[in-house]
């Protein structure tokens, strides 16, 4: 399990390494994957709080005067949306034929300045159609690789964060609202996640990251790796990029429709020609969140066969810790009902076809 | 780093065997293999009266990350899978030479037991695959 080619590195990874986290590569960077039971991890953000370095991740300031116009014609759903300061937007940015290049979540800070986070696993390429599609709006696309980030998540997260941080700043960030951010001066705090929960995603300068880390540590913040990351926000029902949708699957395959912003009808996003040809064309595939009662664990790419209808794929698939059974995406063909059968190892195994999410914010949200 | 016991034996495959006095095999897996896996949710021993190959998968172990074969280093009979396992195969992850064996075997021939590696043959075996 050693790396032969070193990985990047975020501003925590010492620390990570010094608490004790086993390592792994994700999207070329080395990031820890759990410091010991990742699911103690997990019931330490449904129950408590628990933090992730997400440095990896790729905060993209954008800026221009028409930098508005801009992001309306790159992403499916509408920046229009946002009209107060701070106001987030989770967002696809398609390819022409309506493939998902990202996932992304974008602020709304002024007429001139939104800031975008991006996949780690993606930068590159979101980099490179960023710039390519600002040439024509004279939009500056600048990656704000000096930033590091810090998700705090859980019922404690947001109280624990205020009470380590400049007790004005903490006023204010206890005072946003969900899926709004703030930017302080010295911190950019988001009332954001990945996870199901409440907390905040915290933006700073990366050589403070170390001390914000160790502040939250002190406070009983439990550091959570990236197996938790995922059990946490499978069960929340969130997809995951290059698991759940690539640029060979569009949003309405990819459980994402609600994301696609159709009104106002003249707003021409990339991928918009696509995306309504293929709506037109009906059965689609979908894709839904699957139940396993027996003791089995869905994995990606396991085949799925719904009785009549046809096959489909797993896309997620691990042990729920909330639910104590195993959990997952699939997609599948537009017909599927409310069984299905997945091979697992070799075996035939019911599941149950359910809306996600699964858990939302420590509470059990599918009959089980 | 991984614990390895002096007095077992392994195979690369990062099972560990244990000959106790009654001529039974006792198998599990290693301490490096329980935390390459992660936390353990379930686990499929064998059920006794089974006659198992040496190098068969015999038992799965199945992590929140992924599920493994665990192959049996001796050939001969089941006479035990651990019960407790069932409900909490976390034993495995805090207990993986004692309270997390998987299975006990009768070996047709003991001499499969004694080719198996010793407790430096096996921390070679790990250093290499590591680096």
């Amino acid at each position: 399990m050693g790396n032969t080619v070193m990985g990047m590195r975020t501003p925590l990874f010492d620390t990570h390494v010094a608490a004790g986290a086993r390592t792994v590569d994700f999207g070329g960077w080395d990031m820890p994957v759990n410091y010991g039971s990742q699911i103690e991890e997990h019931h330490a953000v449904r129950r408590d709080a628990g933090m992730f370095d997400v440095s990896h991740m790729c905060v993209v300031d954008l800026r221009g005067d028409r930098v508005r116009d801009y992001l309306r014609r790159l992403l499916a759903n509408d920046v229009a949306r946002l009209t107060q300061p701070g106001k987030a937007l989770y967002s696809c940015m398609l390819r022409d034929h309506g493939g998902v290049i990202d996932d992304l979540i974008v602020y709304y800070m002024n007429d001139h300045w939104y800031r975008m986070v991006v996949n780690a696993g993606t930068r590159d390429k979101d980099l490179d159609w960023l710039r390519q599609v600002a040439a024509g709006y004279g939009v500056a696309v600048e990656p704000r690789t000096d930033l590091a980030m810090i998700a705090v998540q859980g019922p404690h997260a947001r109280a624990k964060v205020a009470g380590i941080i400049e007790p004005t700043i903490a006023k204010r960030a206890l005072e946003i609202e969900p899926f709004f951010g703030i930017d302080t001066g010295k911190l950019f705090i988001a009332r954001t996640g990945y996870t199901g929960e409440d907390g905040f995603e915290i933006m700073l300068p990366a050589e403070q990251a170390v001390a914000l880390w160790q502040g939250l540590r002190v406070v009983g913040v439990a550091p959570c790796g990236l197996g938790a990351r995922d059990t946490l926000r499978l069960e929340a029902g969130m997809n995951l990029y290059g698991n759940d949708m690539d640029e060979t699957t569009s949003p309405l395959e990819s459980g994402l429709g609600w994301t696609i912003a159709w009104e106002p009808q003249d707003r021409d996003f990339i991928g918009r020609g696509a995306l309504a040809a293929q709506k037109a064309a009906g059965d689609t595939r979908k894709l839904v969140g699957l139940l396993v009662e027996d003791r089995a664990v869905l994995r990606s790419h396991q085949k799925v066969l719904v009785a009549a209808v046809g096959e489909g794929e797993v896309t997620s698939g691990t042990f729920s810790p909330t639910l104590q059974r195993s959990i997952g995406f699939a997609r599948v063909p537009a017909r599927t009902g409310d069984r299905c059968e997945v091979e697992i190892r070799g075996k035939l195994v019911a599941a149950r076809v359910v809306r996600p999410p699964f858990v939302r914010n420590g509470k059990v949200a599918i009959a089980v | 780093m991984s614990n390895i016991p002096a007095d077992l034996r392994f195979q690369k495959s990062h099972e560990w065997a244990r000959l106790e006095a009654d001529g039974t095999i006792t198998i599990g897996i290693s301490d490096h293999a329980q935390q390459a896996l992660g936390d353990l949710v379930f686990v499929e021993a064998p059920e006794p009266g089974r006659h198992v190959n040496a190098g068969e998968a015999c038992a799965v172990v199945e992590s929140v990350k992924a599920a493994s074969d665990v192959y049996s280093p001796v050939s001969g009979e089941v006479v035990a899978g651990n019960a407790d396992l069932g409900g909490q195969p976390e034993l495995i992850n805090t207990d993986p030479y004692g309270a997390g064996w998987i299975m006990r075997v009768r070996p047709d021939d003991k001499a499969q037991f004694a080719s198996m590696l010793d407790a430096t043959a096996y921390a070679a075996a790990l250093a290499a695959e590591t680096h």
